[in-house]
């Protein structure tokens, strides 16, 4: 079986500096890996080369069956294509309604005459409520979401990629600023959505890594530094020196 | 659940209510076909500045709702007011020159037609050949054809240039002036074929209908504003009511993030680019025969800096704001400038309202943006709120 996300040997610098240097990476259709590494390790970056926000010098990137060559879409293709990113910050369109958020990520056509002419169909309507009650949001949806709180927006930004039904989920810190409560009920999320899909999770806090309880990718100076079990990898003496140590 | 339009945006539907209203009630004092109490002259500015709401209502599509500032869309403008003033123009000259020839001993030839057409519009800018750009002047429907075509091409055009190459924020305002200013220049050269500085004139008239008094003419284009406005009012809440709506909010919002979602952003933006400039077409194409003139001098940058101006004043994304904005100010714009206003001497100096009416304007822009960062219908919004809270 080949992998559903296929890095090859990806570089790329700003400015002179190498924020990823010849890393390569995999992983599988119905995966959960967490990627760790210390800031500026790449994490992020590696994620906007995954979904077409940077182009890379040099490298490959590989997605799907068939593949598609990613590094030739643009970043819409690539989310229509099955690539579904939550941000470091969340962003959610606070002006609009929990409901309208979850309804424009349906994985309904997305272009311009098709979405003039869409009118919410009552099975629309039963994937919205059966998201909004997977995120925890059912009395919220005619909230405002700029109403939310921020663990809220934040699920409401996870609500908002389920609802794109995408084969990989590219996750940035989740749990960032979230309460004890609120990280259990996004690391309940998180597994139940790797149980259909592929989901890499971007995250500092151990014991959030811990809970995920899945392979973790250790990322350092833009390539990977060790893989495995997280008792493995904070076992070894570079992770160790890196990440840990300080 | 589907809801219909007036049930998502109740104030549609008091918008179209009121002005019905209003039309009715003009119509019936108008000199045209009624009590004779407005005058046509106010009857023009009345319709003209309906076609002014029109154009308002494109640009708080484009700009409030989608979030591209264009300085350009009195361009798009223009030149709806160009393609019907060449109909108009051509149709009129034609009667007179066959009217004037007809006195002679053999009816006139149509080659004799043509260049006596040529030499009476063209004259003025020493050329007596009737350019290419006027082949279809002959032809109304095809005129009115070129109203929404070209304008729509041109924005179509550049708006896919522009877009493709994500120009955004300041930039493109900056593009869209450039555009304007380029287009307004090409139009003051004689050789354009559009007669230069001195522009199309006689658009008052309407051909075959020489017999029709001026009263009610410029009601009927009164009423033809009036239902223009009220059908791109219909429109433009439709289009920003459902997902569509939705989605250009949040392309004004978040672009980046919508585009993550798998929205293809650019042809969002050229589609409500080129939508809002064909709106902005039909509006010209009423508001010049009203105006009797068109030259490159409407297509001055300076004009479409006003737009975004009555928009902000009248408060953007909300449809009825721009409307409030572009009545309230070009209303009082005519008000001021056309010297109805009474000067106030000073002794030592005289306010003249001709000169300070743009001052007053200025001071206006700034207080609003200060105190009513909404504009005038966020303020209506606060009261209406109050309302029903109470
Ligand atoms: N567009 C850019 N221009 C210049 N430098 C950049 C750019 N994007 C990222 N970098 C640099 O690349 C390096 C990697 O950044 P990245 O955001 O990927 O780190 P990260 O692992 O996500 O860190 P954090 O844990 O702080 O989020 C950093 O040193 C950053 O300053
Ligand atoms: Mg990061």
């Amino acid at each position: 079986m080949s992998a559903l996300l296929e890095v090859t040997s990806i570089s790329v610098s700003f400015d002179g500096f190498k924020a990823i240097n010849n890393l390569s990476f995999e992983i599988g259709g119905q995966e959960l890996r967490a990627i760790i590494g210390p800031n500026g390790a790449g994490k992020t970056t590696f994620m906007d080369i995954v979904t077409g926000k940077t182009r890379p010098d040099e490298g490959r990137v590989r997605f799907g069956e068939p593949q598609l060559d990613l590094l030739r879409l643009s970043e819409s293709q690539i989310a229509r294509a099955g690539v579904g990113r939550k941000f470091q910050r969340p962003t959610v369109f606070e002006a609009q309604s929990v409901r309208d958020n979850l309804t424009m990520a349906l994985s309904n056509d997305r272009l311009p005459f098709a979405v003039l002419r869409y009118k919410p169909s009552k099975e629309d309507d039963g994937r919205v409520s059966a998201l909004a009650e997977e995120i925890g949001l059912s009395g919220e949806l005619d909230r405002t979401a700029g109403e939310l709180s921020h663990g809220q927006k934040q699920w409401l930004e996870i609500g908002i990629l389920l609802a794109q039904e995408p084969k990989l989920l590219l996750v940035d810190e989740p749990a960032a600023g979230m309460t004890l409560g609120e990280r259990e009920h996004t690391t309940d999320l998180l597994r139940r959505a790797a149980e259909t899909r592929a989901v890499v999770v971007v995250e500092h806090d151990m014991e959030f890594v811990r809970r995920l309880d899945c392979k973790v990718t250790v990322l350092h100076e833009g390539s990977v530094l060790a893989e495995g079990t997280l008792d493995h990898v904070t076992a070894n003496s570079d992770v160790i020196d890196v990440y840990l140590g300080r | 659940m589907e809801r219909s339009l007036f049930a998502r945006q109740p104030s549609v539907l008091v918008f179209i209510g009121l002005l019905a209203l209003f039309t009715i009630v003009i119509t019936i004092l108008s000199e045209g076909f009624g009590l004779g109490i407005v005058s046509t002259s106010f009857i023009k500015i009345l319709g003209k500045t309906l076609c002014l709401c029109l154009i308002a209502i494109a640009m708080d599509l484009v700009w409030g709702y989608c979030g591209i500032l264009s300085l350009g869309h009195f361009a798009f403008f223009g030149l709806g007011g160009y393609m019907i003033g060449m109909w108009l123009m051509y149709e009129r000259t034609k009667d007179i020159v066959i009217a004037s020839l007809s006195g002679g001993e053999l009816p006139a030839t149509p080659e004799e037609i043509t260049e006596a057409i040529g030499t009476q519009i063209f004259g003025v800018v020493g050329g007596a050949e009737i350019p290419v750009v006027w082949y279809f002047a002959d032809s109304l429907f095809a005129q009115l054809l070129l109203v929404v075509l070209v304008p729509g091409l041109l924005a179509l055009v550049f708006g896919w240039l522009a877009f493709r190459s994500r120009v955004t924020g300041v930039y493109l305002s900056i593009l869209t002036q450039a555009m304007t200013l380029a287009l307004s220049l090409y139009l003051f050269q004689n050789d354009s074929g559009l007669r230069g500085n001195n522009g199309l004139s006689g658009l008052q008239n309407i051909p075959g209908l020489t017999e029709v008094s001026q009263s009610v003419v410029s009601a009927w284009f009164f009423l033809a504003s009036a239902l223009a406005l009220g059908l791109g009012y219909l429109v433009a809440a439709w289009v920003v009511s459902g997902k569509f709506g939705n989605v250009i909010r949040a392309i004004r919002d978040d672009e980046a993030r919508i585009r993550f979602m798998g929205y293809p952003v650019e042809a969002y933006k050229l589609v409500v680019f080129t939508l809002t400039a064909v709106i902005a077409a039909i509006a010209g194409a009423l508001y010049y025969p009203q105006a009797g003139i068109i030259n490159p001098a409407e297509i001055a940058p300076i004009a479409s800096i006003y737009l975004a101006v009555w928009v902000a004043i009248g408060g953007r994304g909300r449809l009825y704001g721009a409307v409030i904005g572009a009545a309230t100010v070009s209303l009082l714009s005519s008000w001021f400038t056309g010297g109805q206003a009474p000067s106030i001497p000073l002794g030592f100096y005289t306010i003249d309202w001709v000169d300070w009416w743009q001052v007053l304007l200025g001071l206006g822009f700034v207080l609003v943006t200060l105190f009513a960062p909404k504009g005038i219908g966020g303020l209506f919004d606060r009261l209406v709120r109050k309302d029903a809270a109470s």
